[in-house]
């Protein structure tokens, strides 16, 4: 039982994961992009209907990511080339993303899709308790942890990790320095983008596994509030993913078990009373000084 | 690849043409859109942005969407003028409708002149409320409005339907999640024969106005504009941050409330599970197309309200999906933030001495 629960809690926290360290780069790059929810809706659009109609998931899910990227790029085109608002932009890729994939889903709504394939390793994944938690799951959830590693590392030691940092902390110092400011921008953009695309990938080739209209229902923006509960650590971010993933099926396992007495929709609000929640911890523990980037949501253009 | 310069000072002309612009983008990119998914794309220009509006009813149902988004639109402008983003407009509508919309439930078999004024100002109350959460922990704690304003959203929509799934549905409405009908008294007055619009049309029209004289010619408005433009003078000047945010949110909230009210007690006659598609998000839409400036608000609102009825009328008439209204909304504003780099910068002049960066060189 107890297994089974934390089984779904991987499951829950998998799409969070992706798109939240995803964010973190972009965030820590200085770019805060506010259309995670879009981008990631988008994601689980292509990926569906990519997985549909070829019968590949591999190119179902690579479709997710390249979907995250094109919005993520219309993105960077605006706030860093053009240097529109980076908040009202965010949220005009996720009003755009919501728009585009209702339209490019509407004729794959009730069809079913396989779910993706799980881990199988002879002996491995038929342990008792670590079989099914460690070697049972499908190769998204895997690559969302290793994806967050993976990003430890590169912020921490990579050269390159360096240089976007110090884009993020002082656009201005890092220009004079020598470094193509707007360039890791891009880059730092557009793997928040093909990021987001993979968490939708998963929310719709493994978690339902089906194409619901708005079916994010949100996880784009908890996403958004796990980077700040994470200080913008991606290690801490695997930790908050699993908490909210927690959070979730708490609530649907309480719903089951008849409600335990209130309306179930008061069961569903827990997981965005449980972000607003931490956000206000975490900025009471800290005063206001949250440990953000520094440049975190300052345009940057080139003198001359 | 052309170079651009900045701009002195921001161009008024252009800051005012470029909305214009950003529409025709949008249209031009509408024309291949129908064209992609096999549609005569004149032919469903016209029945989404023409036929809709040919009578004298498609003009009273541009007033009954534009209220709602002029509204609410009016409020969020405020808050966006002193960066403050309150994006949880449809929570507070929400709110507003369920407050408003509890006093016609709580008099729904009694007759009075005072019911209407007082679901009013529960409304305004609903929404200033909902609106005071995420404005006491982000000036108390320095929580980020737009997180929590968006969280709220979706709680807002789970209590709505708690509400009309549970206690207040209608006792003989066959178990539909849906209230009683208000009563005659609890409804907004017609001011059109023979169509919708209602006098809540008046209102918006009437607090824009408002707005504007307010943002222009009181203290409180270049509170605003300071706090939002230069924090730093504004610290200066002794304008206190904390109220500014204070007052953006309630107003906003207050209006968006309003709006909710105005729905359910317009439109709609009574509560159900989803109260509108989605103004409280168009409306960011419409404070940006309007320039955040209310009179621009008036129009960005109306064009905006003929997105969505030409949307429903070219779903009748070419069977358009639906989603194309919100594929439309969101280029909108993507052609709006595009073009928006035209205020700030322009194409550097050969000719040299024409402009301080010249100069300079």
């Amino acid at each position: 039982m107890i297994v089974d629960i934390l089984v779904t809690v991987i499951a829950a926290a998998t799409p969070l994961l992706f798109a939240a360290t995803g964010e973190l780069v972009a965030e820590r790059a200085g770019v805060l992009n506010l259309g995670v929810e879009g981008m990631m809706i988008v994601g689980a659009v292509a990926a569906f209907a990519v997985t549909l109609t070829t019968g590949s998931a591999t190119l179902g899910i690579a479709a997710a990511a390249l979907a995250g990227l094109v919005l993520a790029l219309a993105f960077g085109v605006l706030t860093l080339t053009l240097l529109s608002n980076q908040v009202a932009t965010g949220l005009a890729l996720t009003i755009f993303g919501l728009g585009l994939s209702s339209l490019a889903g509407a004729n794959f709504v009730g069809r079913p899709v396989a779910k993706l394939p799980e881990l199988d390793i002879a002996g491995l994944s038929d342990l008792p308790v670590l079989g099914p938690l460690l070697f049972g799951h499908d190769v998204l959830v895997y690559l969302a942890v290793a994806a967050t590693f993976g990003v430890a590392w590169f912020l921490k030691y990579a050269r390159a990790g360096m240089i976007l940092r110090a884009v993020g902390e002082n656009a201005d110092s890092a220009h004079a320095i020598g470094y193509d400011v707007i360039r890791v921008r891009y880059m730092a953009v557009l793997f928040g983008g093909a990021m987001a695309g993979l968490g939708g990938a998963f929310l719709s080739l493994s978690y339902t596994p089906m194409w619901i209209e708005g079916m994010t229902a949100g996880r784009g923006w908890i996403a958004l509030a796990l980077v700040v509960f994470a200080s913008w650590r991606p290690l801490r971010v695997l930790a908050g993913a699993y908490l909210f993933g927690g959070v979730t099926i708490l609530q649907l396992y309480a719903q089951g078990a008849g409600g335990i007495g209130i309306p179930t929709q008061f069961l569903s609000m827990l997981p965005y009373l449980a972000t607003i929640l931490v956000l206000t911890l975490i900025a009471a523990g800290r005063g206001r000084r949250l440990d953000a980037p520094a440049g975190l949501g300052k345009p940057f253009r080139a003198a001359g | 690849m052309p170079r651009f310069e900045p701009r002195p000072e921001i161009d008024r002309v252009v800051l005012y043409t470029t909305p214009l612009l950003a529409v025709a983008l949008t249209v031009v990119a509408g024309f291949f859109i129908f064209l992609a998914i096999g549609k005569d794309p004149l032919l469903t220009l016209y029945h989404f942005f023409i036929s809709p509006v040919r009578d004298l009813y498609g003009l009273s149902e541009l007033g009954v969407k534009a209220a709602p988004l002029i509204l609410i639109a009016t409020g969020l402008a405020l808050g966006f003028r002193a960066n403050v983003w309150n994006i949880g407009a449809e929570g507070q509508l929400t709110m507003g409708a369920i407050a408003g919309g509890g006093i016609a439930l709580l008099f729904w078999n009694q007759e009075g002149f005072w019911i209407l004024p007082l679901m009013c100002l529960a409304g305004i109350a609903g929404g200033m409320a909902y609106a005071a959460i995420p404005a006491f922990l982000k000036t108390r704690f320095g929580v980020n409005e737009i997180l929590v304003s968006l969280m709220l959203t979706y709680v807002a929509t789970l209590f709505l339907s708690v509400l009309v799934y549970g206690p207040w549905k209608d006792p003989q409405g066959f178990n539909f999640p849906q209230t009683r009908m208000f009563s005659a008294s609890a409804q907004l007055p017609i001011i059109l024969e023979y169509t919708r619009l209602h006098i809540g049309a008046l209102v918006a029209l009437a607090v824009a106005v408002a707005a504007w004289v307010i943002m222009s010619h009181t203290l409180i408005g270049l509170q605003i504009r300071t706090v939002g433009q230069a924090p730093r003078a504004a610290a200066f000047a002794g304008f206190d941050r904390n109220r500014t945010i204070w007052a953006c949110l309630l107003a906003s909230g207050g209006l968006a409330g309003l709006a909710g009210l105005f729905e359910v007690a317009g439109p709609i006659g009574q509560l159900i599970p989803i109260l509108t598609p989605g103004y409280g998000f168009t409306a960011i839409i419409v404070a940006f197309l309007g320039r955040l400036h209310p009179i621009g608000i008036i129009f960005a609102g109306l064009l905006m309200a003929l997105s969505y009825i030409g949307g429903e009328n070219a779903q009748v008439e070419v069977g358009l999906p639906q989603a194309v209204t919100g594929v439309f909304q969101g280029l909108l504003l993507f052609f709006l933030l595009a073009t928006d780099f035209l205020t700030r910068y322009r194409l550097r002049r050969p000719a040299a001495g024409t402009s301080r960066a010249d100069a300079r060189a």
